[in-house]
């Protein structure tokens, strides 16, 4: 028989702190044989990273593994001395990571980072070492590969980056490789490049791969099995087609229903996010863990121990950690959807036009005096949006999204153009100058909401204290009426009101911030990246919440965000932005459908989806986002685009082609070649 | 970065003029003139003095012109390098100064030897595994020696090093000639008295190294512990330090007065204390004009250094 590469059997790690041991991994069991590709999906604080530190037997000085056994072919790791262990890892079992720009030495070239693999695990010489290096990173496609040899990490991309610790983890062929999020800190082009390259390694090289990820989808593209993760225990395992089309786990199918789906709609099949939040691991339920969260919990069955892990069927590799799983009627578990009519915009409420923002900086050199550059943030934009409407302004890093948020806040001046907000001209209109009333139309919610809140007031005065500004109520009891009423919209329960920020979850916190920005009744609310730094089991609430909340004020919504699937699934109308310019807008569904700007085509096959049934165009940019204080002339898109033509893209701004009322593509391609696009995504009949 | 050390360079110039200004306002009062006569001709001969015959040895003196007068020949003296003559020595500031300045510049070279080795090997053992023994051991001692203060440990060695075991000499006056036995107390003392405040730096710097998540990959590529601490760790650790341990120059020059007074020894320190208690306003200038030199130079050299030291920076 052979030997698998990797077994986990009953392994429970602890961290010791000074409330004494929290058990981090419970009964934990894995078995990947060579060349597999397993997945281990959940949400913060699962034990995911943990399993992955323990496998590389790395747990820092509070952490250790309390019992169960870690087989490394065939080898007990935890009998093994400092030397074996030194000989395994980074040979045998090499990792990578989220971070690549903090995983990589500052001071170090990149060049020796990458020979000293070969040259302290097989004795090479450095000239050899050297060799092997470069031609490693022409292996991971990495374009000049001399160069980045020469470089330091901070002079490459995030995306060169880690390819640089891919090639670093590849070097000495190691039979096991573990991925902690790597691809969770870059865009989502510049992912789909990385998964991409994953994916040839695993087919190429025979290398098994554990990827750990909070992202379905991701786990969809790379992995054959998976286990799902929850509160330090795995609840799921199993084939990855198994586990997907049939979830038997209430967690499992709970993370199913909350993920934007391309079936997803915010009016026919809306989300259902889990209700509750994740017990802390002292206080964790007696039974099963999930219980307070789960609809399908039974007293007397689901709160005593043991609950193993249990195969769905007599021999089947598919095993869940539920004591009912066989009760539950799966079929008619399915969501329970209440469809709601379409909301109908109104009256023109915030139109931009020609809006331009430029910086300049000043880039200094080592020993010399700096050059003076500008940084085109913003060119050109318009759009208008209308009551009651949500307006998505989706791209990647250095699009200018965040910038234009800014200007519209009137935290930074416009460089030329107008944004109408009623009948008011904003764009030059700093938010010093503003009155109160101009102010309390126009609210921001966003990404942090750590960031926003004062630590030292309790959420419940930072609310009241909007309340007043803005002139909504000024009667004391009044404002504590309204108070009440906006922690009842956003459904916390009143108490909370004498909470503190730092007692409140991550998701609580984006709700206070969300009752913010609603308290003056705003017009218009520009949400920037409201859900991206939360669980996906709490951004599901959290947007379901912000939604309807709009919806009963019939507020304008401009929602700022990466995230293709959750602005399919919300947004009415999208602009598309890459390096400062509008690239497509339209209607969502002109947006995801053909005809499609080339950037927005790639944009849309570079998002991973977790549904067996979708299927994809491969699409695989190369290149990274070039500066947005040097963009390509021409087209911005011109240097990754697969359809550029040269002499014409690289010389002349594209035009802008008009497809249908409101749905323009910024490209130089004829109408006919757009017209003939093939949708990028299509579901296979089941 | 050309740009930033021109401009730290006219920052320095700016402040000598005026730091310098300040004090030939503060000494042109009547009563630090007095002061100077007393200590020259005695307290009884001054209390004697008629008025004319006082202002006659102002005039000697210099002292009876404007101060502005006496600023302006002053400030175009030292652009002439001539400094002015002491009135308690009377003898030419330069050469005073710049006898006393080697005095501390040696003293300064051997507390540097022993203090950069001893508190960055401290403080890098220390710090390589935090919470550990050796950690807990260089942090307690570090602490210790530190929070005694110099005259302490001044009396404490002199106590145990010359008065006890008869070592060495307990006064550092070299007034038989230069003697290396002389400088050991006054060492040691400063070397003690500092080494602390380096070690904990340097301890600080590299624990926060060592949880980085660029060491957590050095040891999971497997490198032996030895290559993890010496290439990976400690050029990142360093960088800290490095600057501290400039600054510290600073220190040794104006912050040692009360070393150099206890043991008697001839530096810049005590220099600047007897003048100050004089009167003795040029010496006083030209102390002050070098000692502001020295810590614009001390933080143009630890700048730099920290560029030099930081590709983040440096290629930025
Ligand atoms: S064991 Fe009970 S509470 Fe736990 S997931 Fe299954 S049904 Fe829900
Ligand atoms: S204008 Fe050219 S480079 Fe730009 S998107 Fe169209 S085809 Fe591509």
């Amino acid at each position: 028989m052979e030997i698998p590469v990797l077994e986990c059997r009953n392994l429970s790690i602890s961290y010791y702190t000074r409330q004494g041991e929290v058990p981090a991994v419970v009964d934990f069991n894995l078995r990947l044989m060579p060349g597999e590709a397993h997945g281990i999906v959940g949400e913060s604080g699962c034990g995911k990273s943990t399993v992955a530190l323990a496998i590389m037997n790395y747990m820092g000085r509070n952490g250790a593994i309390v019992g169960g056994e870690i087989l490394f072919e065939g080898r007990d790791m935890r009998t093994m001395s400092a030397e074996e262990l030194r000989q395994i890892r980074g040979a045998k079992i090499a990792m990578v990571y989220q971070e690549p720009m903090a995983s990589l030495n500052p001071s170090m070239k990149i060049a020796e980072q990458l020979a000293e693999v070969p040259m302290y695990h097989e004795g090479i010489g450095e000239a050899e070492a050297l060799r092997r290096a470069e031609k490693m990173l022409v292996q991971v496609r990495l374009p000049d590969p001399q160069r980045i040899m020469n470089s330091y990490p901070h002079q490459i991309s995030g995306g060169q980056q880690q390819r640089v610790v891919i090639a670093m983890a590849l070097l000495s062929n190691p039979r096991l490789l573990l991925l902690d999020e790597p691809t969770t800190a870059l865009d989502v082009t510049v992912e789909a490049g990385i998964v991409d390259l994953i994916k040839e390694i695993a087919r190429t090289t025979g290398t098994s791969l554990i990827y750990i990820s909070h992202n379905l989808g991701l786990i969809l593209e790379t992995c054959t099995r998976l286990t799902v993760m929850y509160s330090g225990e795995a609840v799921e395992s199993g084939d990855i087609h198994a586990v997907f089309d049939e979830m038997r786990h209430p967690y499992t199918r709970g993370l199913f229903n909350s993920i934007p789906l391309p079936g997803a709609d915010k009016n026919s099949r809306p989300l259902v996010a889990i209700r509750g939040q994740l017990p802390l691991p002292h206080a964790r339920p007696a039974g099963c863990y999930f219980a307070p969260r789960c609809d399908h919990f039974a007293a007397g069955v689901c709160d005593h121990r043991p609950l193993p892990m249990r195969a769905v069927a007599e021999g089947a590799s598919h095993a869940v950690r539920c004591a009912r799983f066989a009760e539950i009627d799966w079929a008619a578990a399915t969501l329970p959807h209440t469809p709601r009519e379409k909301v109908l915009a109104g009256e023109l409420v915030l139109s931009v036009e020609e809006l331009t923002k430029h910086y300049t900086v000043e880039s200094s050199g080592a020993f010399l005096v700096g050059a003076r550059r500008t940084v085109k943030a913003n060119e050109q934009i318009s759009f208008a949006a209308r009551e009651a409407e949500t307006v998505a302004i989706v791209g990647e890093s250095g699009c200018g999204k965040s910038t234009f948020a800014k200007v519209l806040m009137g935290l930074e001046d416009a460089t030329s153009g107008r944004v109408q907000l009623g009948d008011l001209d904003l764009a030059n209109l700093p938010v010093q100058s503003r009155n109160e009333r101009t102010i309390a139309r126009l609210q921001m919610i966003f990404q942090n909401p750590f960031d926003t809140l004062n630590p030292s007031h309790t959420v419940g005065a930072q609310i009241s204290r909007v309340i007043r500004k803005f002139g909504v109520e000024r009667d004391p009891e009044k404002v504590e009426a309204r108070l009440n009423q906006l922690l009842d919209i956003i459904k916390l329960p009143r108490e909370f009101a004498h909470r503190r920020p730092r007692q409140l979850s991550g998701g609580q916190k984006q709700r206070i911030g969300i009752a913010r920005a609603f308290a003056g009744d705003p017009k218009v609310v520009i949400a920037d990246e409201p859900v991206s730094a939360l669980d996906v089991s709490v951004q599901a609430a959290v947007t379901g919440l912000l939604m309807d909340i709009q919806r009963d004020n019939r507020t304008t919504l401009l929602f700022i965000s990466h995230d293709l699937s959750v602005v399919r699934y919300l947004a009415d109308r999208v602009v598309v932005m890459y390096l400062g310019r509008i690239m497509e807008k339209g209607s969502t569904e002109e947006i995801f459908a053909p005809p499609y700007h080339p950037y927005t085509e790639a944009l849309l096959a570079a998002v991973p989806i977790a549904d067996t049934s979708v299927r994809k165009r491969r699409i695989v940019l190369s290149g990274e986002i070039p500066s947005p204080s040097n963009p390509p002339k021409g087209c911005p898109f011109n240097t990754r685009c697969l359809y550029m033509m040269a002499g014409t893209c690289d010389a002349i701004p594209p035009p802008q082609r008009e497809f249908a009322a409101g749905h323009v593509i910024a490209c130089h391609l004829p109408r006919e070649t757009l017209l003939a696009m093939e949708p990028v995504i299509s579901i296979a009949p089941a | 970065m050309l740009k930033l050390i021109a401009s730290r360079l006219l920052q320095m110039l700016l402040i000598m003029v005026v730091v310098s200004l300040l004090l030939f306002l503060i000494f042109d009062s009547d009563k630090f003139k007095k002061q100077i006569a007393v200590a020259e001709l005695g307290g009884f001969a001054v209390s004697a003095l008629s008025e004319q015959d006082y202002e006659a040895w102002l005039e000697k003196k210099g002292l009876n012109v404007a101060f502005y007068e006496r600023y302006a020949k002053w400030a175009s003296g030292v652009a002439h390098g001539n400094l002015g003559r002491s009135f308690e020595k009377n003898e030419p500031v330069l050469s005073l100064v710049a006898e006393r300045l080697t005095n501390t510049g040696i003293l300064a070279f051997w507390v540097f030897a022993l203090m950069i080795p001893l508190s960055l090997g401290l403080g890098i053992v220390a710090g390589m595994k935090e919470g550990s023994k050796r950690d807990r051991v260089v942090s307690f001692v570090a602490v210790f020696t530190t929070s005694l203060p110099e005259i302490a440990t001044a009396i404490i060695v002199t106590v145990v090093f010359a008065l006890g075991l008869r070592w060495v000499p307990a006064n550092s006056s070299m007034v038989n000639g230069w003697d290396w036995r002389q400088l050991v107390l006054p060492v040691m003392t400063l070397v003690l008295y500092d080494f602390g405040y380096v070690a904990r730096m340097t301890r600080a710097s590299m624990a926060e190294v060592m949880t980085s998540q660029y060491i957590r990959t050095a040891v999971l590529k497997g490198l032996p512990y030895r290559r993890v601490i010496m290439r990976h760790a400690l050029r990142n650790a360093l960088i800290a330090p490095f600057t501290i341990i400039v600054l510290q120059l600073n220190w040794l020059l104006s912050g040692v007065v009360v070393v150099e007074v206890f043991f008697q020894y001839a530096g810049f320190g005590k220099l600047l204390l007897d003048a100050a208690l004089f009167g003795d306003v040029y010496v006083i200038q030209a102390a002050t004009l070098v000692a502001v030199c020295v810590a614009v130079v001390s933080q143009i050299i630890s700048d730099v250094g920290y560029t030099l030291l930081n590709p983040r920076i440096r290629f930025g």
